[in-house]
């Protein structure tokens, strides 16, 4: 009886709010769908299309059903750039939030200089990729120049040293996320814990840990989007150099991450196999945003 | 050595440590302001060394670098400004209407674009990219001031969502005394809803105009290039279509293009930072 009066009034004040606001749909949601079908459904729509096609303009197409999605699979530079992001995602995943915590727990044991710290440790992720790209580039080739040498002309040159500008970029980035996260840690746990005698390490590991991973998941989610979705640090940094001959004549650019191979397979001739590239490109980015919600989802129930 | 002293200590070494970390981390901003004023040749050697009476340029990297590449480089920085506060502002106010709309109305077409824009959220941009730059040279949307309006279909996910988001935590009841009062709903939204939404406008603000000042594939495909250029365009410009670069000019557009980011940065870097811990959690 209760609920269904509850019910009741609270579809009374539904209407009452919703049947003014309703008259005025053409003003409040016109403008955003509108725009969202021209910069959002309908690129979608049509992309997907397009990945069954052989099309050199979108006007111009002829379907080809799966035959773009056998060629990029049997294509060795997209596959080379699919295990080197793999690889460059997993690694950078792991420096970049270890370091991230390292710093965000030192910085809440209330030290002196913390906020300091905190603002000039998150600066480098405001500036642009390319821009970031370019001012790394100066420093490595400046310090390599002296063994002869230079970030394009060896892969591993390359890996480590996306490495090390994604760390110099997101680091703050990520420790702004674990701050907030260690200040939330109940303060009596860790009163408790002290008073018991346990060691800091201790605390660490059965105190602090446990109840910072929702943002451990927040922060593993995000590296690893942000390491698949990587694009203009890779290109300002080498854009795919030093490029490798495989005996068949086939050229492999060895540090060209996913989206870069996607977008330099979209300014060739034929595009079919681009937007193939592009789809299983959407299909892995998706599939770690709905992992991503599954464990969120998760922790909220084992809560 | 007791307690205190021991914690005083360790926190001494830690401080230690953090000031040589962050002296580390603006050593490459540093760099890049040395540089600028060096010679190319000086540069690509010493990378590392102060300028000296050789090798230091005065202001000469930066007078060059104003019209180097056959552009102006202010002509970027106008259009990067045009770009970002016009995309920016445009989101901020449709998506913020559209996400009050969709949570209050609630209809199974509302339910329907939410999801669609939380859909779009986890859509890489390569996936649109092809068709979305045709279909904006198609509806001329390849200008500095129609672009926005790819800002605003491409980034109404993030902003719906947050808005949605903070629409939900908020009573109806405050709503329904303004309609009570006789307010139409733009009246409600702008002078009831609107005010109370600052914290949200906030961050998405902040968000999209950090999104859009460093974008550089969307506009590099989406605006008409021999016409428009914004500054990560203009700078990768420089650098791939030269076979030589000019080293030194580089690095005084760079430093250029630093400047505003720390300036908005040290302005306003309790909302930037709120704003992004507030998107980062929420999407």
């Amino acid at each position: 009886m209760k609920t269904a009066r509850k019910r009741d009034a609270s579809a009374h004040s539904c209407r009452l709010i919703t049947n003014p606001i309703r008259r005025w749909g053409w003003l409040f949601l016109l403008p955003t769908f509108a725009a969202f079908c021209v910069g959002f459904l309908y690129p979608f729509a049509k992309g997907l299309f397009l990945s069954f096609c052989k099309f050199k303009t979108t006007s111009k197409w002829t379907w080809v059903g799966l035959k773009n999605y056998i060629t990029i699979f049997q294509d060795e530079g997209f596959l080379h750039a699919f295990w080197y992001t793999a690889l460059y995602t997993l690694v950078s995943m792991l420096i970049i939030n270890v370091l991230a915590f390292a710093v965000a727990y030192a910085l809440t044991k209330g030290i002196k200089g913390s906020n300091f710290f905190r603002t000039v440790f998150f600066m480098p992720n405001l500036i642009g990729g390319i821009v970031l790209g370019y001012i790394w580039l100066m420093i490595f080739d400046g310090i390599l120049g002296h063994f002869d040498t230079a970030v394009v002309l060896e892969t591993k040159y390359g890996f480590w040293g996306l490495i090390i500008l994604m760390c110099w970029q997101q680091i703050g980035y990520m420790m702004i996320i674990y701050i907030a996260g260690l200040q939330a840690v109940p303060e009596d746990m860790l009163e408790a814990a002290r008073i018991d005698g346990a060691s800091s390490w201790k605390t660490l590991w059965h105190i602090t840990i446990p109840n910072v991973m929702p943002s451990i998941t927040i922060c593993t989610f995000l590296s690893l989007t942000n390491g698949f979705k990587l694009y203009d640090q890779n290109l300002a940094l080498t854009a795919g150099s030093p490029f490798k001959t495989l005996a068949d004549g086939n050229v492999i650019k060895t540090t060209e991450m996913l989206a870069l191979n996607i977008v330099s397979s979209n300014t060739s001739n034929s595009k079919g196999p681009g937007q193939a590239k592009a789809v299983i490109f959407f299909i892995l980015v998706a599939i770690i945003g709905l992992l991503q919600l599954a464990a969120t989802r998760k922790k909220e129930v084992d809560q | 050595m007791g307690m205190g002293q021991r914690k005083r200590l360790s926190n001494a070494i830690l401080t230690a440590v953090f000031v040589i970390i962050t002296v580390i981390y603006l050593y490459p901003i540093f760099l890049v302001l040395m540089n600028s004023f060096k010679s190319n040749a000086s540069i690509n050697t010493d990378t590392f060394a102060f300028p000296n009476s050789e090798t230091f340029m005065h202001w000469q990297n930066y007078i060059k670098g104003m019209t180097f590449g056959d552009y102006p480089f202010l002509k970027s920085v106008a259009y990067s400004f045009i770009t970002t506060v016009l995309s920016s502002a445009l989101i901020l106010i449709c998506t913020s209407m559209a996400a009050w709309y969709i949570s209050r109305v609630d209809s199974a077409f509302c339910r329907f674009v939410y999801y669609l824009c939380v859909f779009s959220m986890i859509v890489p941009f390569q996936m649109v990219m092809f068709t979305l730059s045709k279909t904006a040279d198609t509806l001329k949307l390849n200008t500095p001031w129609t672009i926005p309006v790819i800002y605003l279909g491409f980034g109404a996910g993030l902003a719906v969502f947050m808005f949605a988001g903070f629409v939900k935590s908020i009573p109806r009841s405050i709503e329904e005394a303004a309609v009570i009062d006789g307010c139409t709903a733009p009246q409600t939204f702008f002078r009831v809803v609107l005010p109370m939404m600052k914290p949200t406008f906030i961050s998405v603000g902040v968000l999209e105009i950090m999104w859009i000042w460093n974008d550089y594939l969307l506009p590099y495909l989406v605006l008409d290039r021999t016409k428009y250029m914004t500054i990560p365009i203009h700078i990768q410009y420089l650098r791939g279509s030269y076979g030589t670069v000019d080293l030194g000019a580089t690095m005084a557009l760079i430093l250029l293009s630093i400047v505003p980011v720390v300036v908005f940065y040290l302005t306003c870097q309790k909302y930037i930072i709120s704003g992004v811990a507030a998107g980062a959690v929420k999407g």
